[in-house]
This record gives structure tokens, sequence and C-alpha cells, in this order.
């Protein structure tokens, strides 16, 4: 069972604002999934190579080679506050 | 017009019997007034001019809200993304839309960021199943699933995941191919787990599968895991599955799925063996264990595919006095419930300390599942399932219980974790309620597997008319 | 009695590719364009885009391995590093992890740990007070220098003092600049530095415990810090407090060190490998573009001024260091028939005269004439001052030394007859010197030097002048 400061542990690195119920609440929603998961857990996985890609490619790589950039006006029109030519927020300094 | 194919209006209008523009605005008639909820957004006029020279041309085209439209609301079924007009189209909507001359016609409703099998967890809705509108049509995928079962499309792409595409399309009983892992671009999909999202098509028939998808395959260089297939698509012809060797997976087609469901797989086998195939048993020893590996390789691969939604760039924004409280609660009130608790489990899965006994076990398992289908093709030229071990369900019926809504993809996962593609194709009703026949190939064998389909398809029979008629 | 202390530091050096375009996009690099005008909907981050990898940057990186002694791995992959920030655009920075392209090596004295791939972030510039929300500080975000290529070198802890630390440094911007693979130039960005740094007893094995001094900007900034940081750390075990793992910030202007992460925030990168990136798989055609492409780098080039060209340690390292007049040296060593001491001269001389950033071989010198001029001082038919003055005529002019040294008359004195009365000359116009050397002042002699040369414009021989002066003042 994850304990609410698990939960609020892992709501912090997500950046998650949960309410006290949305803690309570997943924290017991979790636990059930992850008792169902740990099932893999019985199996010898000893010599088994993992799979990040099942498809067999490699390098794939980019000519260095310029394409347009977009106009500002279009990098910045779905910004929801947009100043001085940049994408206004608040200072990672500031509290 | 509504007994078209796609295939046979895209024949009339180059032949000239059809009219384009009448057959488009016929559909976006249709579409403008869906009684289902599967449409987010629908095309406000019929183009003026269509150029019939096109093979799509004047065949209207359903898509997902999650690929990316130029100019045109892409929102994955979130409110963090309300109203986001991107300015680029994903590389398959500009196939079929510039390359093949199809119009589109309207972006389709899906479970938020198509984590879901319901279509229920949509910030725009639910989306009505048209057999029964007091069931779910599936998800993620449903809308697409549904424009394409009541006949408010001719046909529409969706993406799976870990069978956002084969499950609805069982649940309203029409046909839904996820092709194998590569074979189109993803570039332009919006992300939710970037190793197993793969696009996809919902059509009425066997033969649509094939056309439209030979429109979408190919290397993309802007997705580096795209490959495209290694010959073209071909139009279907078989009528009899001589000679073809089916394998039944033991653990995918017994223990959990419903008896009706089993029955209509059963029944089916039996028709596949009058069809000239041989029918037997064998095992997928690790395919029970491809829910657990995916739902942490899933949910780790979106934790980190969603930390891009933080109200800086694009989309909803709460705005906040510091910048940990806009983040905290940009995301807290732009992301549903379903979305936050695979957040949460992804990050737990990948967080420090966590990260061998979860993620890295997951991926050991979807190197044995991919090893057992390895193995199993050596004996078998397809490996053949229910889609989904139910019926559609009733609204609201498993939203609060996240491990029963899981246990629809049972069947459909392990082919999503091995990269290969399946097809689901209507096999009949089980209380009133279609259900789908799953055909499982070996990377790469989509011509050979639309061919078993098709076979398949004619000794069957369905009729999904009933849903629209 | 107090224990000696013997500091070890590492070093991890960030170097800005010099690509066309972006690691994973085709936006053009940035050099101060106006705000997200380099951007795209792949370095912006939008849903739905993907990044592909610049060959370019692979190349680079293989260069660097290559010119680093480092073994070039055979299949490397990305990792995504997660943390939010708002100069990451997607959440997470594409960075190579626990499989880099670049493992081992060694440079001059250190030892390379390894060389990675990754991308910049962008540029967070604060704006002081937003205006909409009441007392708030608001930062605005240019994703221009977004997406930019990396690679990050890091050293063993092999270096044991401040100075090697800024030696070696020196070498390893020059064999990056002469590489071709990056600007940099700490200034304006394209090479960052940071220092591990921690002491042990002297004579001690095992390390001490280690803090991380971040983003110093220069390379004397980098010996102070490190000084700096080693004073604090030695002034801690005297007495008797234990140094803490923290990574720290080095004020040049007051001097002073300060702890730059809060401890609360401990980081979890929640790194896994990067599922829409495929691995790097060197080719051998891709290692054979990469060696093709590698020049000659200082430390060789050094070593065969000394052994080829017989150049004095110094003067070879001069153009180690600076390869357009190591080359422009070695085309006036080749004309003058390998008279490589004299072309080291000389070529030293117009370094003064041009200045070490110009181009020699754009000056009106062409390698033949400098040849030329080496040639006349070593056989005495212009002597050394008046050859320095032919220089500074050839420089002028581009004409050749010997209608130069013609044409102002500075051809050396061959008839001794001439010479010798000039010195007479001086000598009776110079009594009270005389007056002086004859009552015991050899020194005084140096009095009578300079207008002799002056009379002669500097065409006599000095030795000469100093045989007749001593013969016909009987000394």
């Amino acid at each position: 069972m994850l304990s609410s400061d698990q939960v609020l542990h892992v709501a912090r690195l997500a950046r998650l604002e949960l309410t006290p119920e949305e803690v309570e609440r997943f924290g017991g929603e979790l636990s059930k999934v992850l008792d169902h998961i740990e099932l893999i857990g019985q199996l010898d996985l000893e010599d088994v190579q993992p799979t990040s890609h099942v498809i067999d490619v490699e390098n794939a790589l980019r000519a260095d080679v310029p394409r347009p950039s977009l106009p500002v006006e279009k990098a910045l029109a779905s910004a929801p506050d947009a100043a001085d030519g940049g994408f206004r927020v608040p200072s990672p300094g500031a509290s | 017009m509504i007994e078209l194919t796609a295939k046979q209006a895209a024949d009339a209008i180059r032949s000239g019997e059809l009219d384009a523009a009448e057959y488009f605005e016929f559909y976006r008639q249709r579409a403008a007034k869906d009684p289902y909820n599967s449409y987010v957004w629908v095309a406000d006029e019929t183009p003026a001019e269509i150029d019939t020279s096109k093979p799509f041309a004047g065949v209207p085209i359903a898509i997902k809200d999650l690929f990316c439209t130029e100019g045109i609301p892409s929102q994955a079924g979130s409110k963090i993304l309300e109203d986001y007009r991107p300015p680029y189209s994903a590389t398959s909507v500009k196939k079929l839309t510039t390359e093949a001359g199809s119009t589109l016609l309207g972006k389709t409703n899906q479970d938020e960021f198509a984590m879901g099998s319901s279509t229920e967890n949509s910030a725009y809705g639910p989306t009505l199943n048209p057999w029964d509108t007091t069931r779910v049509p599936g998800g993620s995928s449903g809308g697409s699933a549904a424009v394409v079962a009541g006949a408010t499309a001719p046909w529409s792409i969706g993406t799976d995941t870990g069978g956002s595409i084969r499950q609805p399309a069982a649940l309203t009983g029409i046909v839904g191919l996820k092709p194998t892992y590569g074979a189109i671009s993803r570039y332009g999909m919006i992300a939710f787990a970037s190793s197993l999202d793969q696009a996809g098509t919902f059509t009425r028939d066997v033969t649509d599968t094939a056309m439209l998808l030979s429109a979408m395959v190919g290397a993309d260089p802007c997705d580096q895991t795209s490959l495209g297939l290694p010959e073209p698509v071909r139009l279907p012809t078989a009528d009899s599955l001589k000679g073809i060797r089916l394998g039944v997976p033991e653990e995918l087609s017994g223990e959990g799925i419903e008896e009706g469901v089993l029955k209509a797989f059963n029944e089916t086998l039996e028709l596949a063996k009058q069809l000239g195939a041989t029918v037997e048993t064998t095992h997928l020893p690790h395919a029970p264990h491809g829910l657990a590996a995916y739902y942490l390789i899933a949910p780790a691969e979106c934790s980190s595919n969603l930390a891009r939604y933080d109200g800086v760039r694009f989309g909803f924004r709460k705005q906040a006095d510091t910048l940990l409280d806009m983040y905290n609660q940009t995301r807290e009130a732009g992301f549903g419930a379903e979305v936050k608790r695979r957040i949460m489990l992804g990050t737990y899965a990948l967080s420090s300390g966590y990260y061998d006994a979860y993620y890295g076990r997951a991926q050991k398992v979807r190197t044995l599942i991919a090893q057992d289908f390895k193995n199993a093709f050596g004996d078998f030229d397809f490996i053949v399932t229910p889609t989904a071990p139910g019926v559609a369900f009733e609204l609201n019926s498993k939203t609060s219980d996240p491990l029963a809504m899981y246990l629809n993809d049972f069947c459909t996962v392990p082919m999503s974790l091995a990269g290969i593609p399946a097809i689901s194709i209507p096999n009949g009703l089980s209380e009133g309620l279609p259900v789908g026949f799953q055909i499982a190939g070996p990377a790469f064998s989509e011509n050979r597997i639309l061919d078993a389909a098709l076979a398949l398809e004619k000794a069957i029979g369905f009729d999904g008319s009933k849903a629209y008629a | 009695m107090s224990t000696e202390y013997e500091p070890v530091i590492g070093l991890e050096i960030h170097v800005q590719l010099k690509t066309r375009t972006k690691m994973f996009c085709g936006c053009e690099l940035s050099f101060g364009e106006e705000p997200n005008t380099r951007t795209c909907p792949v370095c912006l981050g939008l849903p739905g885009t993907l990044p592909v990898t610049n060959a370019q940057a692979v190349q680079y990186g293989i260069m660097m391995g290559l010119a680093l002694g480092c073994e070039i791995a055979p299949r490397s992959i990305f990792h995504r590093k997660n943390y939010f920030y708002p100069d990451l655009s997607k959440g997470y920075q594409i960075s190579q992890y626990d499989i880099p392209l670049c493992l081992g090596g060694q440079l001059g004295d250190v030892k390379i740990h390894r060389i990675h791939l990754e991308e910049d972030a962008a540029k967070l510039v604060h704006v002081g007070s937003s205006g909409r929300i009441h007392g708030s500080e608001a930062s605005v975000v240019d994703y221009n220098r977004g997406g930019t290529p990396l690679a990050e070198i890091v050293t063993e802890p092999d270096i044991y003092s401040a100075d090697q630390a800024r030696d070696w440094l020196t070498l390893l911007r020059e064999t990056l600049r002469q590489l071709g693979v990056s600007d940099v130039n700490m200034e304006e960005g394209s090479l960052r530095c940071d220092a591990n740094v921690s002491i042990r007893p002297k004579g001690s094995k095992a390390l001490g415990t280690k803090t991380e001094l971040k983003n110093m900007n220069s390379f004397r900034f980098v010996a102070q810090g490190i000084n700096a940081e080693i004073a604090r750390q030695t002034a801690l075990l005297e007495s008797g407090e234990p140094v803490t793992q923290e990574t720290l910030h080095f004020d040049p202007v007051s001097g002073r060190i300060s702890s730059l992460r809060s401890k609360e925030e401990a980081h979890d990168y929640r790194y896994f490998p990067e599922p829409d990136l495929v691995p790097i798989v060197p080719t051998p055609e891709m290692m054979a573009a990469a060696e093709a492409a590698i020049p000659e780098l200082p430390a060789e080039r050094e070593a065969r001024y000394e052994s080829d060209f017989g150049l004095p340690k110094d003067t070879a390292h001069l153009f180690a260091y600076e390869p357009t007049w190591g080359t422009y040296f070695e085309r006036v060593a080749v004309e003058g028939d390998r008279d490589a001491k004299a072309a080291g001269i000389w070529v030293t001389e117009l370094r003064t005269r041009l200045g070490a950033d110009a181009d020699p071989h754009k000056s009106a010198v062409v390698p033949a004439q400098l040849a030329a001029l080496a040639a006349l001082a070593a056989a005495k038919k212009v002597t050394a001052a008046a050859a320095r003055t032919v220089l500074d005529k050839m420089v002028e002019t581009g004409d050749h030394p010997a209608e130069i040294a013609e044409a102002e008359g500075l051809t050396a004195m061959e008839d001794s007859g001439e010479l010798s009365q000039i010195v007479a000359k001086v000598i009776s116009e110079n009594q009270d010197v005389v007056e002086r050397i004859r009552g015991g002042n050899a020194k005084a002699m140096g009095a009578l030097v300079g207008p002799i040369m002056r009379e002669t414009k500097g065409r006599a021989d000095g030795g000469e002048v100093n045989r007749l002066l001593r013969e016909q003042l009987g000394v």
C-alpha cells in the first residue's frame, strides 16, 4: 500500500497539486494496480535483455541542413502569456 | 449513398458516376447532426473545388483528435489542450489529404491522451455506442469507431497503443487495424506511449482497410522509428484459407473471456477450417504478464511525454504567483483523473530506487512476449484470439475500477508490446452486441493478414448496417 | 603537526558544437537573433513532434572522441532526463546516460572518462514585475538556444592543482578549436566548465568528499575558483568539520563561494531510454569520414616542430597553438632550404609586426621573400638590425628584401675601410668618452657604438665595429 507521503512525493515530482481526496484515492487505486503489476516479480528475468525498441533500426540520422523556423508570431500564437517576444512565466526564483 | 463503402465511393467519383462535393456534403450533414458525441469538430463547409484526379478525391476522412491538424483544434480529448490549434499537420494527415486527395470531415472524440478503453475519459463528454446508446463504444479511439459504425463518416483513422483501435472496432462491429510498429509515421500524433503508439484504420470492410492503409504507410524523415512496409499494400483477394495455419493461444482464449464472445470465436474457428485452414491450440506463455508490463511501460513513457503540458508555450494555464504553483495548478486542473493516475503510476515506476523493479523488469517481460510470438510464428501463419473479453459495457460501469477497465486490453496488449500487426474484424453478435475476431501476424505481414481477414469476412457475412439504418 | 592536503580535481566541460542546425531539428543555430525567431514545433516541444538526430553533431562527437583517444561506442543510445524548468521545452532533456558515444581517452596529462551528446537548454530572461499579478516577478523564455547540440567532456579526477586545470583547459580549447567542432568561446557560452574538487591528506589514495563548482566563465576564474574551494575545504578539515557534497557557485568579484541549490530540492531525473530515437551505431563509413575530417592537433604539431624542424620548445609551442602561423612557418622553412631555426625567428618577427590574430598568408610578405630575408641575414648581407628595418618595409610594400636593402642603402658594409673611417670620425668627435675609456671604464665604449650605427644606418656588423674600436683606441 502506498503511503500518503509516497503519493505526495510522486505528485511533487510530476508537478500535480493533488487534493487531499485525490491523495487518498490515488493511494488506494495505485496500490491495487501495483499489486497486479507485481505479478511480474515472480518471473525469472535474470538473463533476459530489456526491449526499449521493437524495431531494428539504427542511426536514421538527419543531414545538417537548415529548415525554415516558425515566424515568431506563429511560435507565440498559442502561448498563454506571451510578452516581449517570449513566453512569460513566473520567475523560478520567486516565492 | 450511405450503402457505399469508401472504395466504392472513390471509384464512382473517379468514374464520374458520383459527384465528389455531393458525397462530401452528404457526410458533412450527417456528421454535423451526429447523435453519439463522436465528433469534437466538424468541417463547416464542403470545399468549393475537389481535384478528382487523386485516389481519395471527395471521400471524407474523420481523424482522431490527437492527430495534429494545422489551424484546426487538436485537443487529444484534454482540457489542457482546449482549442489548441497546431501550426503544423501530422505526416499521416498530410498523406491522406494533400497526397491522396481526401478532405478532412472532422476530428473525433477520444479518451484523454488515448488513455482509456471506453472514451469516457474525454474532457468533451463520452461518446455513445451506435448499437446501444447506453453503452460505451470502447476506446480510446471510440469517436473514430462510432463515426464508421454510425455512418457519419465512410472511414476514419485512430491510434492503438494497447488496443485502442482493435477493441473499439470490436465493440462497434467494424474493421480496425493496428499495423506493425513503424509502418506509419508517428510525427504529429500527440504522444501517449512512444514505443507502443501506432496509427491505424477504422473501416466498414477489409477492402477499405487495405485502401486506407496503403495511403498512410511509409518511412518519414521526421520519425526515426518509422520504416514503412517492405512491399506496397495490395487490395486483398483471397476467398479461402487453404494451407493457412491458425494458432489459438490458450492464455488469451479461455479464462476471463465472456461466454458469448467465446462462442462466436469458436464458431468462426469452425468456419476457418471449412475455408481450408488448420486450427491448433498453442501457447504464448508470457502473454498473461502483458497487462502488467504494459501498465508499467505505457504510464512511464506517458509521465515523460506529458511533461510538456506545463502552461508555458501552448494550451491551458492556471495563472499563479510562483512557477511551482503555476506548474502544479495548471496540470492539476488541466488533466483528468485517468491521465493523472497514469502519470502518477509512471512517475513512481521510473523514480529513484524503483526503476529496476518496475520499468526495467517490464522491458524484459516485453522481450519474452516478443519471443513468444516469434516462436509461435515458427509454427503458425497467424495467431487468432477474441479481440476483447466482453461486449460493449454500460456507461459508468467501470470508471471507478481502473483495474477492471485495464482488463479490456488483455487480448490486445501482447501484440502492441511485440510491435506486430493485428486486425479486428466483426464476428457476429453476442447479447445483440458486436464482438470482434483478432488476427495477428509477424511484423510486416499486413498483406497476408488482409487476405485472411477478407476470406473470413466473406464467410462470417456480418451486417453492420443495423447500427445506422 | 598539521596535515598537508592535496587537491584532486575533475572537470566537466560543455562544448556547443558548430553545426548549422540544432541537435534534433532543422532550426539554424542562433547568434544573438531576436528572441524565439529560431524555433520550430520540434524545439518548442509542441505536442506530436519528434526529434531526429543531426548527423553532423554525431560526426563532431566521433571526431572529438578520436582526437582525445577515446573508444567510440559501437552502439550508444539517448536517454531522457526528466525535470521541470521553463528552459526545457519538453519537460526532459535528451542526453546520453549510461551508454555514451565515447569512453576513456587521454589528452596531455589528463585522462578522459567519457564524452556524450545532448541538447542545450533555452534562455530565461528576468523581466521584473509582470504587472499582472501584484508584486510577482516574471521571466521570459527565449527558445532560440534550446536544442543547440552539446558535447559534454568528463575527465577523470586526474588534476592536482588549479594551474594544471587551467593549462589543460587551454590545451583542450585549442584542440577543439583546431578540430573545428566548436567556437570554444567562454564569454559567449560555447565552452562552459564545471569543476569537481576534493582534498585528501598528501599520500592518501582515497578520495575526499567532492563539491561541484558550476559554470565558471573564464579559465582565470576556473583557477581562482578551484583555489578558493581548496582553501575553503582545507579550513573546514583543519577545524575538524566535514566537507558536504554540494553544488557551489564562485563569485570572481568577491572571491566568495556559495551554495547553489537548496538541499530540500532533491533531484530525481527518472532517466529512461528515449523511445523516439534509435541507437547510434557508427558505420565504417561514418568512422572514416570523421577520421578524415580531423586536422593535425596541437600536441602532435608541437612534437613535430621540435623533432622535424629543430625548433626550440617555446617556438614550437607557439606555432602549435597558432596553427595559421605554424602553417606559414612551415612554408617559410621549406622555401629557405629548411633552415628552420632562422625561419622560426623571422616568422616570429613578422608575427610581432602583424599581431598574433592576423593571417600572415594574407599579408604582403610571401613566404619565399621572408625566407630570402632570413638568407640575407644568415649570410650577413644585411645585419640583424638592418634586416628588421627591411622587414618593416616588406610589410608595407611587399617588395623583395634584396631590393629594399639596396634601395634604402641597408646592405652590410663589406668594405672595412669605409667603416674604419667612420669609427675614427666618431672617436675624434667624442673625446670626453675616449677619456673615460682610457681611464678604465670599458663599458663607456657602448656610448660610441650608437653613433657609429647611426652613421652607418645599421649596415655595420656589430662585432666588426667593436673590433675596430678596440683597435683604434688601443684597449
